[in-house]
């Protein structure tokens, strides 16, 4: 089967902007990076019998005990801090993907519903959103955090509060322009239940400005996850993402050790920042009024 | 054949904008809010028997989409009733559904009308299979017969919307309506939105499947030439009432209600005569708003031969002959 010739159109449009395509490379090397982190990592963070005491704190470029170069230095336990923030990736995409996609699920769900029914579940279900939106999210997520405790399930659970209305209010501004199209109206006439309706015709037809939204909202997530953790209410210590890495380091800055948080904060930002600039690019490629 | 088939009843639509928060609040202390109701269709009673071609006719804002989709079963009528061989075609309630599948519609817009995100063998498989008149094996075989019917290539089956000019979206939205084997076809405007050239193999494609398969159909347009070609009986639409309705050569030949002959007479033709260009009459004064119709008889104002009574009396419409004018002044 070829590719759609749209699809194909749109990679070569994306390919024409370099910043993007330096930015997709990028973000592709670091997700590379964390994905095969068990594989290519120096040193395995998670086991603790691979860690040195004699070799805490050390600057990069040290030889460790173990014989092989810490390009990135070491950290207050000993650990690689190249290898640290490798897995650390790991945990930190993971949250950001979860709590992403589960807020894309639950937000589109909800918008595309409250522009199909219209009337007052559209009504109340845009009004919630509209209040939950005047907070800003990390006051929520703070608070969400705090009040549930240390954990991957709860912390997922926060950016999910955080965002999900994002979500709600694209898909119903989206899903607002689609309801009244002719073809809505001809799936409705066949008739076809609300259930086929939304779901075959709405929502695909919704997914274009979704698409965006997800990927500065998984940046988003990411930084606000990174953030949580390094205020000590995100996720435990026994899964060391970014943001404690950066939280370890941070006590050493002012004592020349700079490489304990640095590196891991350049990481951080790194991902976010090719993330960005890829939805970047690809909203300006799904906004009709700027295709040439 | 004579059988009554599709019957509306003294239907009736009415449209009032939703009140804002602050307008609400008011009413409810007894403010006077003025709200705003347009009466869409008003009191119109109809029948179409089996395989017969009924076309509606009538300005752009009097109705008749209204009027054609109530008569499809996909939009609820605020009064009267619209009944399939006796069967209501729509559900009650606030949120009514249609019940039946044995009315199809085809839009006005072939642009607007077909999911841009599916297929052209999902958009016409896709009713006929939820419905369970075939089953996902045999779809294949359906799509390309209705295709290869309206005049496609089956081989379009897999290709997107986007890939076919304005004429061939139309075919493909007919196949679409045709494909779920309905008793009757409602038409909303099918040929008002493609070029001159292109409505005229759709106006042929109608009339040949209507040879064909013996269509039922309810034909909206504001075109009369293409109604003519398509039609054994039309009914002329003026601000939400039938003002005239009956066999179309009658309808074309002695027209009774004044409003339909000024429709006629602002017809642009192609005839010259006596080596001069004839020059056609537009119909005076405007289409008053819906909002606050005149009292009396809807065309009054614009009527060249009015009188004291049609300011005041909503004329009935009179039966004479095979056809029924709504006017003080038609012969009996």
């Amino acid at each position: 089967m070829t590719l759609p010739p749209a699809l194909v159109a749109f990679w070569d449009d994306f390919r024409a902007n370099r910043v993007a395509l330096g930015a997709l490379i990028l973000g592709a090397v670091i997700i590379a990076g964390a994905v095969l982190a068990p594989v290519i990592a120096p040193q395995n963070t998670y086991d603790i019998a691979s860690l040195n005491l004699m070799d805490a704190r050390r600057p990069p470029g040290f030889v460790g005990s173990s014989g092989y170069v810490h390009y990135l230095g070491t950290d207050a336990q000993g650990r690689d801090v190249l290898s640290a923030i490798m897995f650390g990736l790991r945990i930190s995409i993971q949250m950001g993907l979860m709590a992403g996609a589960i807020a894309l699920t639950l937000g589109a769900t909800l918008g595309v519903a409250a522009a199909y029914f219209g009337g007052r579940t559209e009504m109340l279900i845009m009004r919630i959103i509209d209040l939950q939106l005047s907070f800003p999210a990390i006051l929520l997520a703070l608070v969400l955090s705090a009040l549930l405790g240390q954990g991957k399930t709860q912390l997922v659970t926060a950016l999910v509060t955080a965002q999900y209305a994002y979500f709600a209010r694209t898909a119903h501004g989206a899903a607002s322009a689609e309801r009244n199209k002719d073809y809505i109206e001809a799936a409705l006439s066949t008739p076809l239940g609300p259930g086929s309706v939304v779901f075959r015709h709405l929502l695909p037809n919704c997914l274009p400005p979704l698409i965006v939204v997800a990927t500065v909202q998984i940046a988003n997530a990411i930084s606000l996850e990174a953030t949580l953790s390094f205020l000590g209410v995100g996720l435990p210590v026994t899964e060391p993402s970014l943001g404690m890495l950066i939280a370890n380091g941070f006590q050493y800055m002012m004592s020349g050790r700079y490489w304990i948080s640095i590196y891991p904060g350049i990481a951080l930002i790194a991902l976010i920042i090719s993330i960005n600039l890829v939805g970047d690019q690809v909203r300006d490629q799904l906004n009709p009024r700027l295709k040439r | 054949m004579s059988a009554t088939f599709l019957e509306l009843s003294a239907v009736s639509k009415r449209f009032s904008p939703r009140l804002s928060l602050g307008e609400r609040i008011a009413a409810a202390l007894g403010g006077d809010v003025e709200t705003r109701t347009v009466h869409a269709v008003d009191g119109v009673s109809l029948t179409i028997k089996a395989g017969e071609a009924l076309g509606l006719v009538g300005e752009s804002g009097c109705g008749k989409t209204t009027l054609g989709r109530i008569a499809a079963g996909s939009m609820a009528p605020s009064e009267g009733i619209v009944r399939l061989d006796g069967v209501p075609v729509i559900g009650p309630g606030p949120h009514p559904r249609k019940l039946t599948t044995r009315i199809q519609t085809v839009f006005q817009d072939p642009f607007a009308s077909l999911d841009p995100r599916m297929r052209i063998g999902d958009i016409i498989a896709e009713g006929p299979i939820a419905h369970g008149l075939v089953s996902k094996d045999a779809a294949a075989a359906l799509v390309g017969e209705w295709l290869g019917r309206v005049g496609l290539d089956p081989s379009f089956a897999s290709r997107y919307p986007h890939m076919f000019s304005g004429g061939q979206r139309q075919r493909v939205a007919i196949a679409r309506a045709l494909a779920m084997k309905p008793d009757i076809l409602v038409c909303d405007e099918p040929v008002a939105s493609l070029d001159v050239s292109i409505q005229a193999q759709i106006v042929n494609l109608f009339l040949q499947l209507r040879r064909e398969l013996g269509l039922t159909m309810l034909f909206i347009s504001h075109d009369l030439g293409v109604v003519r070609h398509i039609c054994d009986r039309v009914a002329i639409m003026y601000l939400g009432r039938i003002v005239e309705i009956g066999a179309a050569e009658a309808i074309y030949g002695d027209p009774r209600h004044p409003y339909t002959r000024a429709l006629l007479d602002s017809v642009p033709k192609l005839v010259i005569e006596d080596g001069t260009n004839v020059v056609f009459k537009p119909i005076q004064g405007e289409l008053p708003s819906p909002l606050s119709p005149p009292r009396g008889c809807h065309f009054h104002p614009r009527c060249p031969i009015a009188m004291d009574r049609c300011r005041g009396e909503i004329p009935a419409l009179k039966a004479s002959g095979t056809q029924s004018a709504a006017c003080h002044l038609a012969p009996t």
